[in-house]
């Protein structure tokens, strides 16, 4: 086996075993509704910081103008309730205009 | 409601499936050999760890710093299976298949439905089909190789927080409290990026969790 393979399948177990850790516990572990209430709220808390993270940066540095107005639009178009196609769509819309117009 | 599902999900698997194309090119432009970047995603099956593990592999950093750096990405998916675990269902089978399908997507999906009949069908419909794009995408852009272009100018880098944006506002306008937290815990994320390792941000993210408050009548 070279080294490819055993980094591929040490990120592959570790990977399923953190996934698999919530379905195996629950209903096994009495979870308090307050540390599910947590739970739900963290998960929220991990995404919008995905958000955050994927629309300023790329690597550890700032990921250019472009992308961030992009999202801007979605997240604008997503609080006034936009269809999902419309958010998304807009989004890349209006990154690729920017682009196209010499702002990266 | 599968139909409304389907049609929703699509987007994010045409997405995904954009992304995974980009992810076998690059592995393959970077020297891997076509079966590394497949055997990858049908088993590994986490876009932003696999770019990681990836990028650090063809960067001339060793097997080791790339398993540890995509299982600390990874480590947010505990938090998500323990969120999703009654969405996933009791029975064995659906514990140990509907792991294997939480993600990123998957979980934004489901939560966003409003009630728990709707959040278990979006999390199957919208899993599956994400696992099955992204292994069809993934080999198709390993045999495309450098054949595919710049990406970036379609604006597709975009598509991702967008998609993590039309699924997570609705829980941030409705809820005050969540709000709060996650807005801290965004600003808390950027602040760290560009001083701790890949994957340490979205973690550090949790500590706006501080903000919760102690019991629910605070809700606004």
């Amino acid at each position: 086996m070279n080294a490819t393979v055993v980094m591929i399948l040490a990120l592959a177990v570790g990977t399923y075993a953190f996934r698999l850790a919530g379905p195996v516990l629950h209903g096994r572990v009495e979870v308090p509704a307050r540390v599910q209430e947590l739970l739900s709220a963290g998960a929220v808390v991990l995404l919008v910081a995905l958000l955050a993270t994927g629309a300023f940066t790329e690597g550890a540095g700032f990921a250019g103008w472009a992308r961030p107005a992009g999202v801007l639009v979605a997240v604008v178009l997503a609080w006034r309730r936009a269809p999902f196609v419309v958010v998304v769509l807009g989004a890349a819309g209006v990154t690729a205009a920017l682009r196209a117009l010499g702002v990266q | 409601m599968v139909l409304s599902l389907i049609r929703d999900a699509s987007l994010v698997w045409v997405a995904s499936g954009i992304v995974g194309v980009s992810f076998g090119a690059i592995s393959v432009a970077g020297g891997l050999p076509v079966w590394a970047p497949v055997v990858m995603s049908l088993v590994v099956y986490a876009g932003s760890a696999q770019f990681s593990a990836v990028g650090l592999l063809l960067a001339g950093s060793t097997p080791f710093a790339a398993a540890a750096t995509g299982l600390l990405l990874n480590t947010r998916l505990a938090a998500y299976g323990l969120a999703v675990a009654d969405v996933i269902g009791r029975g064995r089978t659906a514990r140990l298949l509907g792991a294997h399908l939480v993600t990123d997507e998957t979980v934004a999906f489901a939560l966003a439905q409003p009630d728990p009949e709707r959040r278990r069908a979006a999390f199957w419909v919208s899993g599956i089909g994400l696992f099955a794009v992204w292994n069809v995408s993934v080999p198709a852009g390993a045999l495309a190789g450098r054949a595919l272009g710049d990406t970036a100018a379609y604006g597709l880098d975009a598509a991702f927080p967008a998609v993590l944006a039309a699924l997570v506002l609705p829980a941030l306008r409705d809820d005050a409290r969540i709000r709060r937290c996650a807005l801290l815990g965004a600003g808390v994320a950027l602040v760290a990026t560009p001083a701790v390792p890949a994957g340490v941000p979205v973690l550090l993210a949790l500590t706006g969790l501080a903000l919760y408050g102690a019991r629910q009548k605070v809700a606004a």
